[in-house]
């Protein structure tokens, strides 16, 4: 049985220690390919919310009937479906949205991060706990998509949300919202995260010798 | 996960009732998006057509059979992008132009796009692009910069539009765009291609009205 605690854990693991992007590197293609401004980033956030939260869910209460043997087939079935109502559904209600994203909808059947959550925990933990995994996952993965999409489109386009910053003296870094753009952003903020975990790791270790000592004396 | 092993009956099972399933919830969720998704599509196209015929108020669809300008009947078959134009009428009915689509290779990928063209002044009077990938920041500008855009209000299309770099003197010059010049010479390019192929099949003297403005543009 899981405490509240634990299923906390599960729910803030994904923002930070066991961030998708930043830390598993995991679903880079849609983070490196649709991250050219904030917008864009989240709405492909929202649409693998949508994906891994109803994928974990359908797969946890089910986890007890599919029998191992097809159980791969079995949740890419459950992925591709969520994934079709997700494309059919922003074509219906934000076309917008959905000409910005084009191909990258349809693609996140193939993000490795949802199906890497369903083999991982969805088909071996409860419910709870993995409606907690799948959606701190998911927030986790919008919000490195729009610390991505924010970085680039303030450099490339001089702009945030479309709401333009600097006026007309500021010469947009065309770069940054292009490919090579996306490239440059993720690999600064994958310097940073391990930078950040390894002194963390650090600390941890001298408070480790700390407390040994202190256990000797 | 099901510890002990399971049966063949059980696997195929499974997986049928999971693809069962599945086909229900896309063929629902298919039924209740596609009425939306195909007004989404019309509504743009329309969106499309009155902005590059400024001051049209209805449009009818035309399309060639028999090497002539035919209006589109319910009943057809989508007679697609490439062979149907549409006729814009003002609020008293009058012709004022044709809204023509066409589409070509740009720098990346097709670049679509309609144009309306004025037959009584042979002009071209407004240009928007409908579908590319052009480049951000650099080849969108074909959408996105209003000084390249404004080139297509005003412009006239014999013997043929060509692309200018620094600054246009004549009306049928369209200034490129710095830094996106295969852009600029795409669209220049389709434009000049759709001419060919429609101009001279258009009628100038304004056709009678269709027979009813208001139930045209329920048609696509």
């Amino acid at each position: 049985m899981r405490t509240q605690a634990e299923t906390y854990d599960e729910l803030v693991k994904g923002l930070w220690r066991d961030n998708p992007v930043f830390v598993q590197l995991l679903g880079l293609c849609p983070a490196l390919a649709v991250t050219n401004s904030a917008i864009n980033g989240l709405a492909m956030g929202a649409a693998t919310t949508f994906v891994l939260v109803g994928s974990s869910l359908l797969v946890s209460s089910l986890r007890n009937i599919i029998p191992k043997q097809v159980r791969i087939t079995s949740f890419i079935i459950v992925i591709a479906t969520f994934v079709t109502v997700a494309d059919l559904s922003l074509q219906a209600l934000a076309p917008a949205v959905h000409k910005e994203l084009g191909a990258f909808v349809a693609l996140i059947v193939v993000n490795c991060l949802i199906l890497g959550r369903q083999e991982a925990f969805a088909s071996r933990n409860t419910v709870r706990a993995s409606l907690a995994d799948a959606g701190g996952m998911s927030l986790g993965f919008s919000l490195a998509l729009l610390s991505l999409g924010a970085i680039r489109e303030i450099l490339g386009s001089g702009s945030l949300f479309g709401v333009d910053l600097f006026g007309p003296l500021f010469e947009p870094w065309v770069i940054m919202i292009l490919p090579p753009g996306g490239f440059i952003t993720l690999g600064l903020m994958l310097a940073v995260f391990a930078h950040l975990r390894a002194r963390r790791e650090r600390a941890h270790k001298e408070a480790g010798d700390e407390l040994d000592e202190r256990w000797v004396a | 996960m099901v510890q002990r092993e399971a049966g063949p009956a059980r696997m195929m099972s499974t997986l049928g009732i999971a693809g069962f399933c599945s086909g229900l919830a896309l063929v629902s969720v298919y039924m209740i998006t596609q009425p939306r998704i195909a007004r989404n599509r019309m509504e743009a196209l329309e969106a499309a057509i009155f902005r590059v015929l400024p001051g049209a108020r209805s449009r009818e669809a035309l399309t060639l059979r028999h090497g002539e300008l035919t209006p589109v009947e319910a009943g057809d078959a989508d007679p697609g992008a490439e062979s149907a134009i549409y006729a814009g009428y003002d609020e008293a009915g009058k012709r004022i132009g044709f809204a023509i689509p066409a589409e070509g290779p740009g720098f990346q990928d097709t670049i679509k796009l309609i144009y309306g063209y004025d037959p009584e002044r042979r002009r071209i009077v407004g240009l928007r692009v409908l579908e590319s990938r052009e480049t951000p920041g650099l080849g969108d500008k074909i959408i996105k910069d209003q000084d390249f855009v404004s080139n297509f209000s005003d412009l006239r299309v014999t013997p043929e539009v060509v692309v200018v770099r620094r600054g246009r003197t004549n009306d049928n010059e369209v200034d490129a765009i710095s830094g996106a010049t295969i852009s600029s010479n795409a669209v220049v390019k389709i434009i000049n291609q759709a001419n060919a192929r429609w101009l001279e099949r258009l009628p100038t003297a304004a056709a009678p009205p269709p027979a009813s403005p208001g139930a045209a543009t329920e048609r696509d």
